[in-house]
């Protein structure tokens, strides 16, 4: 038995239109993915503002991961787009800084791809586990 | 009076350090000075000053005072007080010791502050004087002298001697503590000095600084100058000059809610923000002039009018250096002081 | 060492305040010394003779005061701007933070701005004039019997070293030529610290942002920082931290001050020029101008009124997110 096995606490931010639908599927059809992924919805993937993705590194998230629609699918035509652009630099920034590039991702799950949703949280918990800890964006504060 | 050579000063700071955190000016990477916790290998800095005042070991920028949890209906206050240790802060100028005094008449009166306090009580202040004054120092308008700075120890830096003389019995322990280091001396160098850093301070641009149209019992004169509309007019509204300032003494309280708790913890706040002191119904000061007056007039008539005429500031000049518009004390007392005179 | 004079512009701005074209002139007022100068507003011809300054150390940028003062103005208001400057004032026009009509712009060579750290790093403290002449600064202190001259180069401010143009891109009247952009190297800092490992990346970050006293002198002197109620001066936004209380909230501030402006920055380093713990500001607004660059073409902010800024633009075809990195280490 391990004890004091290390889970990371993932923040997935899910457009409600897609991916949020998607872990529903996965959840519907038993697909395993760890419950230490929490699930924040938002009326689209653009609705995710830099603010958030830190303000969850700060509240003792190891991972941020965001789900979109797929480009071209979004279901106000274009935020997804946006999101693509805002994360692509948000990403680059954090890297700048020194911060574990593996820690934020973004991707396009679709209401029907339930599969595609529970492997990827699969694969993210995966790496992010692998990192450890997320010590260059916590606040002491706010650790138990 | 005692001294050492220079040579031996890495000893003296280990032999302090042993009892006591030290803290001293070091140079930083970007050039400019700040206090830093001495260990094996940090050098005192040669800079006139840091940029940071010293005011932050007696009233941190930031401070936690409690925290709070909830259960149900319950609160937990949580007192989160520590017994703190002796700390030595080595190499304070004139101007920043002074600044502890007026600190002192703000946060030692009825009701004391006990934070701050007891950071006061277990601080030693080995004080240094300026060999190299710049054109931005005005501590002489304020009548202090930096060739005799205060402080528990009093200290004087040749260019190969350092030399120490205890003010109080705090200092003369902390003498005792280093005298095997250090030697009796009489005072003839430090003498030489000090007449040496005299002929600089009348060389001074800013020596003649006139404070007579300031002071306690001015506020109708001065609050509607119109000068004041024309000094803020560029003000950006920054906090850089009461941030600097070494007797800037405003703070914010505030709570932070962890999540698992609440932090109720203290910071520095300027009069220069546009939420600095709101209400409810909300901020009193609606532009940057309003706010700008205010910071000058504290400075220079409420706080005199409160403490026996002592002036709110020290004259180190660090908001003549940093201010990002070049807008500063110095101007707004030659500006509505001069218009008096005139 | 700039080409144009005090009594140039003090010409100019008498000729356009007596023939009415404007009614007061934001220009450079007189300090204690000669470098500390302060933004001011002149009224009269007057008030120029009196108060009217230029020198090697007017480098503030003064488009972001048109949002106050054009409005405050009674009739137009005279700006000087340098080249540099221009490109803020297109910004700022074309998010309509004031008003065309209201402003005369008169385009001024610039040579590039002093620092004084600089100055102060080569001849100490206790400086009591600085004079310029062609190349030459001499400058006189209270510990130098005689005065000391040093090369106007040396002191140049960093943004200056790596000044991006010389070229004009609004204004009513030149003083000189329109000038061209040019190129500079403002982007190698930034690939330096790309090419550094992670670690060394972090370990630069914290040492310099661990200095940051969170004065708010960055985001307050930045052209492009416009928004009427700053999300960290608002008590709702729960990230209104007067102080930074720790080391994550040096970073928080910084990450989204340099985000928020991403896109709009023209990349006229007043972040760090207002810094009072220099810190090198402009290197994460740089990293951000030169991925945008990268990712979606070339941009310079306010080189053009009107222009569509990338991060509220897209194309279908855009990069992924996860792809920014895969496209570095190829590059490598």
């Amino acid at each position: 038995m391990q004890v004091n096995e290390y889970k990371p606490l993932i923040v997935a931010f899910c457009c409600n239109w897609c991916s949020y639908a998607g872990a529903d599927l996965a959840g519907n059809n038993r697909l395993a993915y760890p419950a230490d992924v929490k699930i924040i919805r938002v009326p689209c993937s653009c609705r995710v503002n830099p603010m958030f993705i830190l303000r969850a590194f700060q509240r003792g998230a190891d991972g941020v991961i965001i789900c979109g629609c797929h480009p071209g699918d979004c279901h106000y035509t274009s935020g997804n787009y946006y999101t693509r652009r805002r994360m692509a630099a948000l990403f680059s920034m954090l890297d700048f800084l020194g911060i574990e590039r593996e820690r934020t991702r973004v991707e396009w799950v679709s209401a029907a791809e339930g599969a595609k949703f529970a492997a990827t949280m699969n694969d993210f918990v995966e790496k992010v586990t692998a990192l450890g800890e997320n010590k260059r964006l916590e606040d002491l504060r706010c650790k138990k | 009076m005692r001294k050492c050579s220079l040579d031996k000063l890495n000893l003296i700071f280990a032999e302090i350090a042993k009892d006591a955190a030290l803290y001293l000016p070091a140079d930083q990477t970007d050039g400019s000075a700040a206090y830093k916790k001495w260990e094996e290998g940090t050098a005192l800095s040669d800079a006139l000053n840091t940029v940071r005042s010293p005011k932050d070991f007696f009233f941190p920028q930031t401070e936690d005072l409690m925290k709070f949890k909830t259960q149900g209906k319950n609160i937990d206050i949580i007192d989160i007080r520590t017994a703190l240790e002796d700390f030595v802060i080595f190499g304070v100028r004139a101007c920043d010791v002074k600044s502890f005094d007026i600190l002192d008449r703000v946060f030692l009166t009825e009701p004391v502050d006990s934070f701050y306090a007891s950071r006061r009580s277990h601080g030693i202040i080995v004080s240094m004087a300026c060999t190299r004054p710049s054109e931005t120092c005005f501590c002489k308008t304020f009548s202090i002298d930096p060739a005799n700075p205060a402080g528990d120890v009093s200290a004087w830096k040749s260019e190969t001697e350092i030399f120490f003389e205890a003010n109080t019995q705090k200092g003369e322990d902390f003498l005792n503590k280093i005298s095997s280091l250090t030697e009796e001396c009489d005072d003839t160098l430090v003498a030489t000095q000090k007449e040496a850093i005299n002929k600089i301070m009348d060389k001074l641009p800013l020596k003649n600084l006139d404070t007579s149209a300031f002071g306690g019992g001015k506020t109708n004169e001065l609050f509607d100058s119109p000068a004041w509309a024309e000094l803020s007019q560029s003000c950006l509204g920054c906090g850089t000059c009461t941030f600097v300032c070494p007797t800037c003494q405003c703070y914010d309280i505030k709570d932070f809610n962890t999540g698992n708790e609440v932090i109720r913890f203290r910071c520095w706040d300027s009069c220069m923000y546009s939420d600095f002191t709101k209400m409810a119904h909300g901020n009193n000061r609606l532009t940057q002039k309003e706010r700008f007056r205010q910071r000058f007039m504290h400075k220079l008539v409420y706080y005199p009018e409160n403490n026996d005429g002592l002036f709110s500031c020290v004259g180190c000049g660090r908001c003549l250096a940093k201010c990002p518009i070049s807008m500063n004390i110095v101007k707004v007392m030659k500006k509505i002081g001069g218009n008096k005179s005139e | 060492m700039q080409k144009i004079t005090r009594e140039q512009l003090i010409e100019k701005a008498s000729a356009l305040l007596s023939n009415s074209t404007v009614s007061c002139v934001l220009g450079w007022g007189m300090g204690e010394f000669d470098y500390d100068v302060t933004p001011t507003t002149f009224n009269s011809v007057e008030e120029l003779e009196k108060g009217f300054v230029f020198s090697d150390f007017c480098g503030a940028n003064f488009s972001k005061y048109l949002v106050k003062k054009a409005a405050a103005c009674e009739g137009k208001i005279l700006v000087f701007l340098k080249p540099c400057d221009t490109y803020s004032f297109n910004q700022l026009l074309t998010e309509h933070r004031f008003d065309r009509e209201k402003v005369y712009v008169v385009g001024i060579p610039c040579e590039g701005m002093a620092d004084i750290n600089k100055v102060k790093a080569i001849c100490g403290e206790g400086i009591l004039s600085i004079g310029s002449k062609g190349d030459k600064m001499t400058v006189t202190t209270l510990y130098d019997d005689e005065p000391v001259s040093i090369d106007a180069k040396e002191v140049l401010a960093e943004r200056c070293l790596n000044c991006k143009s010389k070229k004009h891109v609004a204004f009513d009247e030149l003083l000189g030529d329109e000038g061209d952009v040019i190129e500079s190297n403002r982007f190698d800092e930034v690939a330096r610290l790309e090419a550094m490992t992670p670690d060394e990346r972090f370990a630069f970050w914290q040492n310099e942002l661990s200095r940051c006293i969170r004065c708010n002198a960055c985001r307050d002197a930045c052209p492009a920082c416009t928004c009427e109620k700053c999300v960290f001066d608002n008590p709702n936004s729960g990230v209104e931290n007067k102080s930074p209380a720790n080391s994550f909230e040096e970073k928080l501030f910084h990450i989204i001050r340099a985000y928020h402006v991403a896109g709009r920055c023209t990349d006229c380093g007043e972040c760090s020029r207002v810094c009072p713990q220099n810190i090198p500001l402009h290197l994460l607004n740089r990293k951000f101008i030169k991925d945008i660059n990268e990712f979606y073409g070339e941009y310079q902010a306010g080189a053009e009124e009107g222009q569509r800024a990338p991060l509220v633009d897209y194309t279908t075809e855009d990069l992924e997110p996860g792809e920014v990195f895969d496209r570095r280490d190829s590059d490598a």
